[in-house]
């Protein structure tokens, strides 16, 4: 038998609802143990792909396999292999926490004799054992329902774990919980996550699919991301002098240094600078020294922007926008006579 | 069977914290004492032929018109309002357990507060004590015969009840949807039949089939045909399998 590589397999899948396209012939792989950041705006059909994952829906075309067993011919079976953690976390109002997850667990059919112990880590690791244990869901504040989801999508230790939104509305030491709880997962689950939050994805995610207008418009590290979209080196500058000299001294420097923007500083004679480059080696130190050596100018700061995802994340869903993704939106309204064909546009 | 279980358990556990349960309960159970001292307080005045039992069952209709859009517009449509029922089932659990569970909850509930009304005829038997009085209000057969018939015919108002829920994400308007459908086939269908001498004369045959009231007649006289029981469960199969598809499309 062959070695299971993958726990998610997406080949090529298509969602309408009606006319309207929601994904187009998305595909990506998540390997086992993998932590990836499911991201895009609005719209752009995260939500879809992750409900057809958890065989809520179907899809028009392609195919999906949950730790290699095909959603559409199987649907009942993947769910045993995942945990699911829906978009602004339903919960039931009128039950107890600790109520809530034994009853979970008999539906996620935990055996018996294990049922006791796995919600009692679970509530353990989420942290609701001291606080929350017999709290009614209703009365609880969004943090807690947000574990308490959380909690529920980790019960039975599914192969796959798919959450959306998890960290939404939660305050800072929630949010740092919640990340060392997903970072504990690593190796042991598969974990997607769709999140608007970039920075948390880039702290805890070891890959990102960025879905644009229901197209994968870019999947990998946020290193090689960053190469494939990051096209340019910026540098800020805070320095006093008169800046209508400094072009020239620059290109010394490197002769593709330009300066991209220059606004004064709130300290008058200070101004801000961006510098840009499209070479990607370091120049602070030879800017630095250049500068030195001319007196009317006295550097404040200087310093290389790192770019980040949410960079990466703007570049790639610009990018999309820009070439003008070829219409596989168009879909032809049967109904219509002379071949006419219908462009929907999400 | 064990997820049915599981999910049995837990509707039932909500059917009976919830307030809303209470309320309904002690309101039918006034208008249904209230509907019974009616009748006790007619067969003081008027010779009757008939029991009283007998037209106590021919006023089922009555709490059957607020009390099943009550017990069962909360079921689905709150579910899928606030999204629990998307939840429910990303669990090994199918549209036909969640379905199922949700019916018998109703309908386990519905039966326990129409055997509450059995109380009505012991309390009077008890307080007055005469034995012609006990023979006529706990005749075995008639009390049979009517609790059967609302056992069955439950087992078709509950099904339009989750129906009616599974149409819609709101409880108003599935609580209306139901009253109505219940309306027509309770009140409608023998209506129909009255006006059924002209241009209507040919469904004469199937409005009759269709009457709740001609399966009562018999049932009222301690007659359990099989024929009703199969008309009943044949027709609650028929619409819960209707909710089932649709759960199962609209989610």
């Amino acid at each position: 038998m062959l070695k299971q590589e993958h726990s998610i397999e997406v080949n090529n899948l298509t969602k309408y609802y009606g006319p309207v396209m929601a994904i187009h012939k998305v595909s990506f792989n998540v390997g086992k143990g993998e932590i990836v950041g499911f991201l895009g705006p609005n719209g752009a059909g995260k939500s879809t792909t992750m409900r057809i994952l958890s065989g809520l829906i179907t899809a028009k075309s392609g195919s999906a396999k949950i730790c290699g067993i095909p959603i559409a011919s199987s649907p009942d079976e993947i769910k045993k292999h995942i945990g699911y953690m829906a978009e602004n976390n339903p919960l039931p109002e009128d039950m107890r926490v600790v109520e809530y997850l034994y009853y979970r667990g008999w539906l996620k059919e935990i055996p018996r004799n294990q049922l006791k112990a796995r919600v009692e880590e679970t509530l353990d690791l989420c942290d609701l054992n001291r606080t929350a244990r017999r709290k009614v869901i209703a009365n609880l504040s969004k943090g807690y329902r947000q574990r308490v989801g959380i909690a529920d999508a980790i019960l039975s230790e599914p192969e796959v774990i798919i959450m959306d939104e998890p960290t939404i509305g939660l305050d800072p030491h929630q949010v740092l919980m919640i990340r060392d709880l997903i970072k504990n997962l690593r190796g042991k689950m598969t974990v997607i996550i769709s999140s608007h939050i970039l920075s948390e994805v880039e702290l805890y995610c070891d890959r990102v699919i960025i879905i644009n207008q229901g197209h994968i418009v870019a999947c990998g590290t946020s290193e090689s991301l960053c190469k494939e979209f990051i096209k340019k080196t910026t540098y800020t500058l805070n320095l006093k002098g008169n800046t209508s000299d400094l072009d020239s001294l620059l290109k010394g420097v490197d002769p593709e240094l330009e300066i991209s923007s220059s606004l004064p500083d709130i300290n008058k004679d200070y101004y801000d600078l961006e510098l840009t480059t499209p070479n990607t080696y370091d120049l602070c130190e030879k800017i630095l020294t250049r500068l030195y050596e001319h007196p009317k100018f006295r550097v404040r700061e200087i310093r290389r922007k790192v770019p980040h995802l949410e960079d990466i994340f703007l570049a790639a869903t610009r990018r999309s926008w820009n070439e003008d993704i070829p219409l596989p939106i168009t879909k032809i309204d049967s109904r219509k006579k002379n071949n006419q064909k219908t462009v929907v546009v999400e | 069977m064990s997820h049915f279980i599981c999910l049995l358990k837990h509707e039932l556990r909500v059917l009976f914290i919830a307030p809303s349960t209470y309320v309904t309960s002690v309101i039918f159970l006034l208008l249904m004492g209230f509907i019974y001292i009616l009748i006790l307080a007619d067969f003081t005045l008027h010779p009757h032929n008939n029991l009283p039992t007998e037209y106590f069952f021919q006023l089922y209709w009555i709490p059957v018109f607020f009390i099943v859009p009550l017990l069962t517009m909360k079921s689905i449509a709150e579910e899928r309002r606030i999204g629990t029922l998307e939840t429910l089932m990303t669990t090994p659990v199918t549209v036909l357990e969640i379905v199922f569970s949700k019916f018998f909850a109703a309908y386990l509930f519905y039966c326990l507060l129409w055997m509450l009304t059995l109380t009505f005829p012991l309390l009077v038997t008890l307080t007055i004590g005469s034995s012609a009085m006990t023979v006529k209000l706990l005749d075995p057969a008639t009390l049979l015969g009517g609790y059967t018939f609302i056992a069955i015919s439950g087992l078709l108002f509950i099904s339009i009840g989750i129906f009616s829920s599974s149409l819609t994400r709101s409880q108003l308007v599935a609580g209306m949807l139901c009253f109505s459908i219940l309306f027509i086939i309770i009140l409608g269908v023998p209506a129909l039949r009255t006006q059924s001498i002209g241009w209507l004369e040919w469904m004469v045959g199937a409005l009759e089939y269709f009457n709740n009231f001609n399966h009562l007649e018999d049932f009222s006289r301690g007659v359990i045909d099989t024929r009703h029981i199969v008309f009943y469960f044949s027709y609650s199969t028929l619409v819960l399998g209707i909710s089932v598809l649709i759960t199962e499309s609209k989610v």
